[in-house]
């Protein structure tokens, strides 16, 4: 091994920082599946009757599904039964503002650097945080209300809006969707709901954390997004869990409704826990991300940074079923160690002059494999429909894989497909390059990496930006070969 | 004066191949010292293991520079302690502009001596100006580096760099090659207008041509991984009359 290679193994042994566990009393159903533990899920939640029977009927549908395989993923077979369902911190009994919730949990966040109160303050950025199962709080409600912005937890929005959520919810990812969606339908403890009204512009970004911090619980967190005519919304989530040998699981479940005119931006930066570098413990990321294209000229964009997890199998996807409407992705996703993505975006063209954008940036270190999944699918009501796809692998040493599985259907002659691919190995000369320049190796690769991810670091909230940038040189430091 | 590199006795391998075979050479600061020989001689060996590039192992012999074993310290420490190697075939890197690049160096060079990393206003008032001393369009700093660059272009780049960095000891590796000659001139300017006392360079160069336009104090020629023959400027000349054929034939000899 040359002494480069060296250098870049060791700066990929960096430690996961937001690694810790918070100790706090839970209120925890013990694992297991049945019909009883969705029942207990929905009292815990006072749920209406509604609420209960679609949990139950997409209980009862899952139970007749299999686990899709389809993924260029491996891992040990998932005990749906060893899982616990709820898991809740004990005293967040419905915080009516932040001096009411857990000073431990708002030291968790401070740790992660999301602290509320600043940014409640500073920062002006809205924060729904979900700690294992539940909301524990959401800053900045106030100032939203007065715009007629609905921002809450998913168990509010049942609570207090349920007509909105049952207009909605489900209308973009049915309960039976798949597998995954089903499962995340029957048990969903909480989420974001967001509702933006006619003509708004939501006057900041909106932003939610996600901490999975109990062992041996699942997350399975439900967001829905309606942006209403002519309405405009930027969301961010982030996500982190403790560092722990066994995998957990997380099947969340998005919903994006734009209807005529309105603008989704949906950005992710995903950091759970991806595993040791062996490849025990990590986050089993299995979520389904669909926004819906309702009306004419609406568009939606999906931006995702994804450093964490130990298995990903997700794809942001865009349903154009507006006239003109547009749908964009822009990823990028990172493996290192025995890491394994399988992700990528479905852009389904249904309305006429609709346009949808694909740019996907994967890079792969350690002995991690990363796939690119994509489908265009144009269908024959859609005239001069156009898709550009442009999908760039980095390698980094030669013990990775990178892999890339477009599939593309079109049944409209005048629509115009476009894909591109690359793939390309961060060099020694390059990182050579740089440390005679007096760069170190790790702040070269970190510099090479950005480098190559510009295209997707762009379309982020500013905020953001610098925070993914951050993340990804903590993620890769020590990676070529 | 003060000895600024002093090469004793130096052995290196490439992929288990030897390649410098006892490479003797001391340098003083202000001195410009020239490196000529045939393809294969080492030249660019002996670029590569002064400023650390991985796969080249010293089997034998010394460097020492400001008084300090350069071949313990890792390519990003010579560096940061001046020394500069200019590329004989630059890299891309493509997505990272080239005045994000030179502002990294740059202050990853005054960390490294204890000063306070400057503001991005006054770095592009430093990198303007050195711009045009180059001749290189402003465009080119936001630009990725060497991305979709000419030859020259990228050489130019090396020198501006160069400039900016401000190293104690500079190596320019066939910096010269594929250069036509107004291109050249630039990049003789350059290393020109950086001459001082307290700055030494190292031409390495497999034709005189560039000579005429940067004037070394020192002519060596390398062959067969040993300097055979050291002496002034006129020995370049000497050497561009008669080829490198007479001094290989002897130094296999002898």
């Amino acid at each position: 091994m040359s002494a480069t290679a060296e250098t870049l193994d060791r700066l990929i042994k960096q430690d996961y920082k937001p690694g810790f566990v918070t100790e706090l009393e839970t209120d925890t159903l013990p694992p297991g599946l049945n019909e009883d533990v969705i029942r207990a899920i929905s009292k815990k939640k006072n749920e209406p009757e509604f609420m209960l029977e679609w949990r139950l009927s997409a209980y009862r549908h899952w139970l007749t599904m299999m686990e899709p395989h389809w993924a260029f993923v491996e891992y040990a077979p998932v005990d749906y039964q060893a899982i616990s369902y709820y898991s809740a911190p004990k005293t967040t009994d419905h915080p009516k503002s932040l001096d009411e919730v857990d000073p431990k949990l708002l030291e968790t966040y401070n740790k992660l650097g999301i602290p509320l109160y600043e940014q409640e303050k500073l920062a002006g950025v809205a924060v729904d945080a979900v700690f294992d199962s539940v909301s524990v709080a959401t800053t900045f409600k106030d100032k939203l209300a007065q715009a007629g912005v609905i921002f809450c937890s998913m168990s509010e929005a049942i609570e207090k809006h349920p007509d909105l959520v049952r207009q909605y919810l489900g209308s973009v990812v049915p309960a039976g969707d798949n597998f995954f969606a089903a499962l995340n339908s029957a048990v969903f403890s909480d989420g974001s709901f967001v509702y933006i009204p006619k003509g708004v512009r939501c006057p900041m970004e909106l932003s939610t954390y996600f901490r999975i911090n109990a062992a041996k619980t699942g997350q399975f967190e439900r967001t829905l997004i309606v942006a209403d005519e002519g309405s405009y919304v930027s969301y961010l989530e982030g996500c982190t869990a403790p560092m722990r040998d066994e995998n957990q699981l997380h099947a969340a479940v998005v919903e994006l409704v734009a209807l005529e005119g309105a603008q989704i931006k949906y950005s992710t930066v995903q950091n759970w826990y991806p595993g040791d570098e062996e490849g025990r413990g990590g986050i089993y990321n299995f979520v389904t991300k669909r926004g819906d294209c309702r009306g004419a000229r609406s568009k939606i964009s999906w931006t995702q940074v994804e450093t964490g997890s130990a298995i990903t199998w997700k794809y942001p996807s865009c349903i154009l079923r507006g006239d003109d409407s547009v749908g964009e992705f822009y990823s990028v996703a990172v493996t290192n160690h025995r890491q394994q993505a399988d992700t990528g975006t479905k852009m389904i063209h249904i309305g006429k002059n609709t346009k949808s954008t694909i740019i996907s940036k994967g890079i792969s270190a350690g002995r991690a494999q990363n796939s690119y999944r994509g489908l265009v699918k144009i269908l024959k009501s859609a005239e001069n429909a156009r898709n550009y796809t442009q999908c760039d692998s980095l390698l980094i040493g030669d013990r990775c894989g990178a892999h890339t599985f477009p599939y593309i259907e079109v049944k409209q002659p005048s629509a115009q497909v476009e894909h591109e691919a690359t793939t390309s190995k961060i060099s020694e000369d390059q990182l050579f390059f740089c440390q005679q320049r007096g760069l170190s190796a790790e702040d070269a690769v970190s510099m090479i990496v950005n480098g190559f991810c510009k295209q997707v670091f762009k379309e982020l909230p500013m905020e953001f930006a610098v925070e993914a940038q951050a993340l990804l040189g903590i993620s890769l430091e020590g990676s070529v070969g | 004066m003060n000895t600024l590199l002093r090469i004793e006795n130096l052995h290196a391998r490439v992929d288990g191949k030897a390649i410098l075979k006892g490479i003797d050479l001391t340098v003083k600061p202000g001195e410009v010292h020239a490196i000529m020989g045939p393809n294969g001689s080492g030249k660019s060996t002996l670029s590569n293991v002064l400023a650390g590039r991985s796969g080249y192992e010293v089997t034998e012999g010394t460097v020492t520079y400001r008084g300090q074993n350069l071949l313990d310290q890792p390519p990003e420490q010579r560096a940061r302690e001046g020394v500069f190697l200019a590329f004989q075939y630059p890299v891309e890197i493509p997505g990272v502009s080239n005045i994000y690049l030179l502002k990294a160096a740059y202050n990853a060079i005054r960390r490294h001596r204890g000063l306070n990393e400057v503001d991005a206003l006054d770095f592009l008032k430093l990198v303007k100006e050195k711009t045009r001393m180059v001749d290189l369009d402003e465009q080119f700093l936001y630009r990725g580096v060497n991305e979709g660059f000419s030859g020259g272009e990228k050489k130019r780049n090396e020198i501006l760099q160069m400039a900016i960095l401000e190293p104690t000891l500079c190596i320019l590796d066939e910096t010269d090659s594929g250069l036509d000659i107004d291109a050249l001139k630039v990049v003789a300017n350059g290393v020109n207008a950086l001459r001082s006392p307290e700055r030494a360079f190292i031409l390495v160069t497999h034709y005189q041509r560039l000579l005429d336009y940067i004037k070394p104090d020192h002519v060596h020629v390398l062959a067969h991984g040993r300097i055979v023959r050291s002496g002034d400027a006129s020995l370049a000349h000497e050497l561009e009359r008669k080829g490198y054929g007479w001094i290989e034939a002897a130094a296999a000899g002898a």
